[in-house]
């Protein structure tokens, strides 16, 4: 083959990669606008699954989703600087305080972050606790995760609901192996503590900064305050 | 009908992926710590895998030799976006419990290893058959793996059937205080059962090799 024939031949070919990539990419252009609208519709539709799930839909008139308000990332709740503002969410009812729900991370889970969604009500008590995201050892250490949880009838983490530091001293929130007052299966400790302590220290956040958290507007920052 | 006859028998049996072939281990070993994951997984892959096929088989005059494996990895991975957007948007339960798998597929190199070697070559509609009869065969065996390990592990079956059909339960078969074997469920319990499960396909495979053939073996069944 001639230098000319070489250069046509590879011209031609990569003209052709360049239809196909422009050909698959429109398509997905158009995929990705075509779905966009319905996609976070359900997303909106999944976040709200998982707050109602800390959060009775009687107890709230507003919209909790539309009403939050950012912090800084706290230690309390287990986030680091590089993990950026959290968003708090509260539930009011006739424009007083009925809830809160905010997100928290245990570090010290077996495999890695457990990652947690907690509802507390205006008086510092826990509506629920869920586990969002985790790693824990599948059929040991994951049953802190209700849908995993192979007691079905009164999973573990329900042990939270309607808890407060009125009923249980912070002091005694702890498991059972650490001198605490809260169960855990034998032979998986470690995530059932990680999730306890994680618990307790964003209660104690929650109730040491109910009014802070209720009062701003919508959609606000909250500044400094925090000592971590 | 009897070359569709044909790609069904390799893609289940003589080709199969996860036994013979022994591709796309990852996927197939990380999911299949239980029946429901494992199979709804494979599902996924039928689905990913038939419409690659068709798709490249359909394009494949279009196609330049030299440059076909990166055209073909585009193909591939658009299909999956697409079909992972689309899920999301309109059949949003099922991509709750399919979703996480649909991404895995783009790797898992059955697909593109069956587009190079057969729907290349061939006509769209036996490509996309092949394609799917391959992924059946993956059905097969992530089946198996994922039934056992399961069983063997937490000494029940269908855990997580009611995110698929509500309002069905888990079968317990072992008592309700099996303490349960937890390497079954970890990743080395995956290879234990893969490699028995590889054992008793070549078995049976060597099995009916030395059996005698089919006329012989009547003759003294009449007698």
């Amino acid at each position: 083959m001639t230098e000319a024939g070489a250069l046509r031949t590879s011209l031609r070919t990569a003209a052709i990669l360049a239809v196909f990539t422009l050909v698959f990419t429109l398509l997905m252009a158009s995929t990705y606008r075509a779905t966009k609208p319905s996609i976070e519709a359900s997303a909106e539709a999944e976040k709200m699954k998982l707050v109602n799930e800390v959060l009775p839909p009687d107890l709230y008139d507003n919209a909790p989703l539309g009403d939050w308000v950012a912090i800084p990332p706290n230690r309390e709740l287990g986030y680091g600087a590089k993990d950026g503002p959290q968003r708090v969410l509260r539930a009011r009812k006739g424009d007083a305080p009925a809830a809160l729900v905010l997100e928290a991370v245990a570090p010290d889970g077996y495999a890695g972050k457990i990652h947690l969604i907690l509802g507390v009500d205006a008086g510092n008590r826990l509506l629920g606790v869920r586990v969002v995201k985790h790693a824990e050892t599948p059929g040991l250490g994951d049953y802190i995760d209700p849908k995993k949880d192979r007691n079905k009838a009164s999973p573990w983490i329900r042990q939270f609901d309607a808890k407060g530091f009125d009923q249980v001293a912070a002091t005694e929130w702890r498991v059972k192996k650490d001198g605490g007052r809260f169960d855990a299966r034998a032979g998986a400790t470690i995530s059932a503590r990680a999730v306890t302590n994680a618990v307790r220290r964003a209660l104690q956040y929650a109730t040491d900064n109910r009014d802070r958290l209720y009062a701003p507007p919508a959609q606000a920052t909250l500044q400094g305050g925090d000592p971590s | 009908m009897s070359a569709f006859g044909e790609i069904a028998r390799n893609g289940i049996w003589k080709q199969n992926t996860s036994l013979v072939q022994l591709l796309g281990l990852c996927p197939l070993l990380a999911v299949s710590t239980s029946f429901v994951n494992g199979v709804s997984l494979a599902i996924a892959t039928i689905f990913v895998m038939a419409l690659a096929s068709g798709v490249v088989a359909s394009v494949r005059n279009l196609i330049p030799h030299e440059i076909r494996i990166p055209i073909f990895i585009l193909i591939i991975a658009s299909l999956v976006t697409m079909v992972d957007l689309a899920m999301n948007a309109w059949l949003h339960e099922l991509y709750l419990v399919l979703g996480i798998f649909i991404p895995l597929i783009v790797v898992n190199c059955i697909v593109l290893a069956r587009v190079e070697a057969f729907a290349a070559k061939n006509a769209p509609l036996a490509a996309a058959w092949d394609g799917a009869m391959m992924g059946v065969g993956m059905v097969v065996a992530i089946a198996v793996l994922g039934a056992v390990r399961e069983l063997v592990g937490t000494g029940a079956l269908f855990g997580g059937i009611d995110m698929i059909i509500p309002g069905s339960h888990p079968l317990q078969v072992l008592p309700q205080d099996y303490p349960g074997f937890l390497v079954a469920i970890l990743p080395p319990g995956a290879f234990i059962v893969l490699g028995l499960l590889i054992a008793s396909r070549n078995w049976l495979d060597a099995r009916s090799l030395a059996r005698p053939p089919r006329q012989a073996r009547m003759a003294p069944a009449q007698a």
